[in-house]
């Protein structure tokens, strides 16, 4: 924090991290275009979506600089998400087989 | 307010900082605006309503028995004869992570007190928002042209309309209402209003140039979720 105010970092930074976004934005559109399958793609996508994701929460919005307890306060909430997730995934295969348990024999 | 917090005292790093923070009087945030605080609440709430529409369409998705229609032809434009897939969606991503980087600079621009520059590129963000949310409204006219309703659509799952009518529409909500943001938080600072710690005519705080970081958050948020929905829902 150069003049003890706000949050102040070299430009360079940001420029980088615009450049990274572009490329794996790119990066995450070829995976469609070229046309991969299954795990693969999926995993491909998680990967590009969590880089970016990362990038703009760490240095766009600064988050990397912050103390831990405004990191915690932030990311630990969302991160009880995944349980939700979870749960609703089995949910959904559940309401899935139950529906097809109707039309197969 | 901010300004006679005591910046010479030390602050423990690390979880020892952060027991010590929230163990502490008064603010649990410290070498923060309580301003930047709540746009974090309001952030973090945010994020449950987007994560609630997603979790949303991955169960409708995993639970329908009908296949799914592919986003991948589905969103294809056609260029000189050649269907091009998701070729509007990939645009409008390059467009708003643009609009993410122009913010950040904005950003940094405001703290260096350079007037000009910040309301520039407060300009260009909010001119790439626009442009982001009017390449949604033709996709939106496309897709109901083709007969995509909420309720039923011609290639698959009912499901589908529904999920992405919901959640592409409430991202564009959000761009929409950031956009006027950006022209507001443009005017203010072009007129010197920052500068001049002049109050605000609607709330009556002072202008300071950290409502620029805030209202970066906002509009980085945005570029956050977007990132979300062109996996989830666009590419998936």
């Amino acid at each position: 924090m150069a003049q003890g105010e706000g949050q102040q970092h070299a430009i360079g930074i940001y420029l980088r991290v615009w450049f990274l976004l572009f490329v794996l934005s790119a990066f995450s559109y070829l995976v469609d275009v070229v046309g991969f399958e299954g795990y693969l793609k999926w995993f491909l996508i998680t990967l590009f979506m969590l880089l970016k994701a990362g990038l703009i929460v760490s240095v766009f919005m600064h988050l990397v600089w912050e103390r831990l307890a405004l990191i915690c306060a932030v990311l630990v909430p969302p991160g009880v998400l995944l349980f939700l997730m979870l749960l609703m995934a089995i949910e959904g295969q559940h309401v899935l087989s139950s529906r097809l348990a109707v039309v197969l024999p | 307010m901010t300004d006679r917090m005591p910046r010479r005292l030390t602050l423990e790093p690390g979880w020892r900082g952060m027991v010590g923070d929230l163990a502490s009087d008064q603010r649990a945030f410290k070498k923060v605006p309580w301003s930047k605080v709540m746009m974090w609440a309001f952030l973090v709430s945010d994020v449950f309503i987007f994560a609630c529409f997603l979790v949303g369409y991955m169960m409708a998705r995993i639970a329908s028995s009908a296949p799914w229609p592919n986003a991948s032809e589905v969103f294809a434009l056609d260029v000189a004869g050649r269907q091009v897939p998701l070729l509007l969606i990939a645009i409008m991503t390059f467009i708003l992570i643009s609009s993410s980087g122009t913010m950040a600079l904005a950003v940094k621009c405001g703290y260096e007190r350079r007037r000009f520059a910040t309301g520039g590129l407060l300009i260009a963000t909010a001119l790439l928002g626009t442009i982001f949310v009017g390449m949604q409204a033709f996709e939106w006219t496309k897709l109901i042209h083709e007969g995509v309703r909420p309720w039923s659509n011609p290639w698959g799952a009912e499901q589908f309309g529904a999920a992405f009518f919901l959640i592409t529409g409430f991202h564009g909500t959000h761009v929409s209402v950031g956009v006027l943001f950006l022209v507001v938080m443009a005017i203010k600072v072009l007129r010197g209003s920052l500068q001049a710690g002049r109050p605000g005519f609607l709330t009556g705080r002072r202008g300071r140039y950290e409502m620029v970081e805030t209202l970066g958050l906002y509009w980085h948020f945005v570029d956050l979720v977007w990132v979300f929905i062109f996996a989830f829902f666009y590419l998936w």
